[in-house]
């Protein structure tokens, strides 16, 4: 019996994501803007899904209200370039800013239960939405252009947005990939397994959530910042719109709930089916629905959870297994 | 004057509101889950009440009781198919299931309807139009009456089912304790899905009063979901007459605001509703503690 975190494939994968990491970083030098700019908008993918996770996968918190972060980012960052910040200047601004604006909110949010807690967010989202609307500075209902961004060249605009979305990608995953193998990560995948157990184990349950909700907060601020500098152009009918949650849902109901690498696959699955179907509309959003009540039903722990599971594949380790060498292959018992 | 009519005007949309919710609390009453699709069946409703409206000439009120058995079977199917499943596997399925059955419904409605915005103020008669002018500042329309009177009555209905009947009595027995309930002979199974296909019907008596009284389209349901979460919320959870009381104070809340701003309506109950929400789970207890 061996408690054992690395596998010889988990390391290859580790170390050839790595090498990707430095690969995409020369994307901009070789692709086109436009190819440049649907990159950016998978990665603006990824990084939702994984700061979802982090919250209803580890955390056990359902949010229907993340749209709030996206759209404090993405105004925020409006809001200081208009005070005469550099707009990439701006951009760190305003994902600081929404990861500061969730540790008031946190303070109750944190309180309220399953659909209280979903909702509660949601209500949020609508009032910060309802604010920006009573705003004429920041174009009310009509929305509002980050002018500050035309006195770069496009395709260098392009390149620099890009940068910085692997930047904030890979920070932010790499602080949850971190943060999950930590000594405070196993606390959290027991809260994940089982919270009232984790609680009487010791785990502070609470202090764990609300720097769940907080890191989620800081990472869908960053979401919103990439938004408005990979479309230059935000209202609020769209950035706080409930359906940023709905494609967070999906990615990581179908990707896998409570996994490191589940979300990312579901956001490049939700990336390949919105470049598949471009004229998608209602169909493609009732086949979005549609997956994502299947897979809570039938699937909870989605594809990826289930290949971990049947085939015992770790590709980047967060958690232990126990290998039992007298059988030859590994039995995985912990994630 | 004008303050009481705003308040007047408040209780009338807070009783709308109220039949919103009254199956959004009585499905938390019953299993313990929140229904992110009431919305949307509300407006699902509404939409087959148009559509023989539409197709017949009927008035509203023909068609929504043509539309009535319809969404029984639809809640009773509703909860053999997805909501049973989705209770036995945790806090979060449910709502989780819910919310990929709200994208659905309203794509599908927006499928089959189009996006249009309808209205089935026209069809309900003189209902819509006639008002009494108490003084001159002060008047009393007749929908808002009716919808107040329907609001009680359906509280008073639902109640007088819980308290007087065998059907209400395993109803509650099951709330209280799934379990038990099972060992004395309860199907609880069927309690459930009658307790659904109840919520359903009355969600859809809350649609054909938003169609009436304003418009609607496919993407209406998640409004409408959240005004009658809050209803639910302020009026506290699993408390059947609160819930009706929470409609008023919100509608109040929404036309007191109005008064301030016209578009500080809806913001006035969202804030009420946060307001709750501390009160009732901030308090003291308040602590800052991110790791450790």
């Amino acid at each position: 019996m061996k408690v054992e975190r690395w596998t010889r494939t988990s390391r290859t994968f580790t170390a050839g994501v790595a090498a990707l990491v430095v690969v995409l970083f020369a994307v901009p030098l070789v692709l086109d803007p436009d190819v440049v700019q649907k990159l950016t908008t998978l990665l603006i993918l990824v990084l939702l899904a994984a700061m979802w996770n982090a919250l209803a996968g580890y955390g056990g918190l359902l949010s229907v209200g993340q749209q709030a972060f996206i759209g404090i980012g993405a105004y925020g960052t409006v809001f200081f370039a208009g005070l005469g910040m550099t707009p990439y200047a701006a951009m760190v601004a305003a994902t600081v800013l929404a990861g500061a604006i969730s540790i008031p909110i946190s303070l109750f949010a944190l309180r309220l239960r399953a659909a209280q807690f979903a909702i509660g967010m949601w209500v949020i989202a609508e009032v910060l939405s309802l604010i920006v609307r009573l705003d004429r500075n920041l174009g009310a209902g009509t929305g509002i252009s980050l002018i500050q961004l035309n006195q770069y060249e496009p395709n260098f605009r392009q390149a620099y947005t890009f940068w910085l979305a692997l930047g904030f990608t890979v920070l932010f995953l790499a602080a949850l990939f971190f943060l999950l193998r930590s000594p405070l990560g196993a606390s959290l995948q027991a809260i994940r397994d089982d919270e009232d157990a984790a609680r009487s184990l010791g785990v502070r349950v609470a202090a764990r959530k609300r720097m769940l909700f907080v890191l989620a907060a800081f990472g869908c601020g960053a979401a919103g910042v990439l938004v408005v500098a990979n479309t230059l152009f935000i209202e609020p009918a769209s950035v706080f719109s409930v359906q940023w949650s709905a494609y967070m849902i999906f990615m990581v109901l179908v990707g896998g709930l409570g996994t490191f690498e589940g979300p990312i696959i579901g956001a490049i699955l939700l990336f390949a089916i919105q470049t598949t179907f471009t004229q998608g509309g209602p169909w493609y959003l009732v086949g979005l629905g549609a997956a994502a009540a299947l897979f809570a039903l039938f699937l909870p722990r989605g594809l990826w959870g289930t290949v971990e599971e049947r085939l015992g594949l770790r590709l980047m380790p967060v958690g232990y297994r126990v290998v039992d060498r007298r059988n030859g292959s590994g039995e995985v018992t912990t994630t | 004057m004008t303050i009481v009519n705003a308040l007047l005007q408040g209780v009338f949309l807070g009783a709308f509101y109220a039949v919103l919710a009254c199956g959004l609390s009585l499905m938390f009453g019953v299993m313990r889950i929140i229904n992110l699709a009431h919305g949307d069946l509300a407006v699902l409703g509404a939409y087959i009440a148009f559509v023989v409206v539409d197709r017949t000439g009927a008035s509203a009120l023909v068609a929504f009781i043509v539309a009535l058995p319809v969404m029984v079977v639809f809640g009773y199917v509703l909860q053999l198919t997805v909501l049973e499943r989705s209770l036995k596997a945790g806090l979060l399925t449910p709502l989780l299931a819910t919310f990929g059955l709200s994208i659905v419904i309203q794509n599908l409605l927006q499928i089959v309807f189009s996006p249009d915005v309808h209205s089935l103020g026209g069809s309900a008669g003189s209902l819509t139009t006639s008002s009494w002018q108490v003084t001159g500042g002060l008047s009393v329309s007749a929908l808002g009456v009716v919808v107040l009177v329907v609001a009680v009555l359906v509280f008073s209905a639902l109640q007088l089912f819980l308290s007087n009947t065998r059907a209400g009595w395993r109803m509650r027995a099951t709330a209280e304790d799934a379990d038990a309930a099972e060992l004395v002979g309860i199907d609880s199974r069927g309690v459930y899905a009658r307790a659904t296909a109840l919520a359903v019907a009355i969600a859809a008596l809350g649609g054909l009063f938003l169609a009436i009284r304003s418009v609607f389209d496919p993407v209406s349901g998640p409004t409408q979901l959240i005004f009658a979460f809050e209803a639910v919320v302020i009026g506290g959870m699993g408390s059947l007459w609160g819930t009706l009381l929470g409609g008023i104070a919100l509608g109040v809340a929404q036309t007191l605001g109005a008064q301030v701003h016209p578009q500080f309506s809806v913001m006035a109950g969202h804030l009420l509703f946060l307001a709750v929400l501390v009160v009732r789970f901030g308090g003291a207890r308040f602590s800052l503690r991110f790791a450790r």
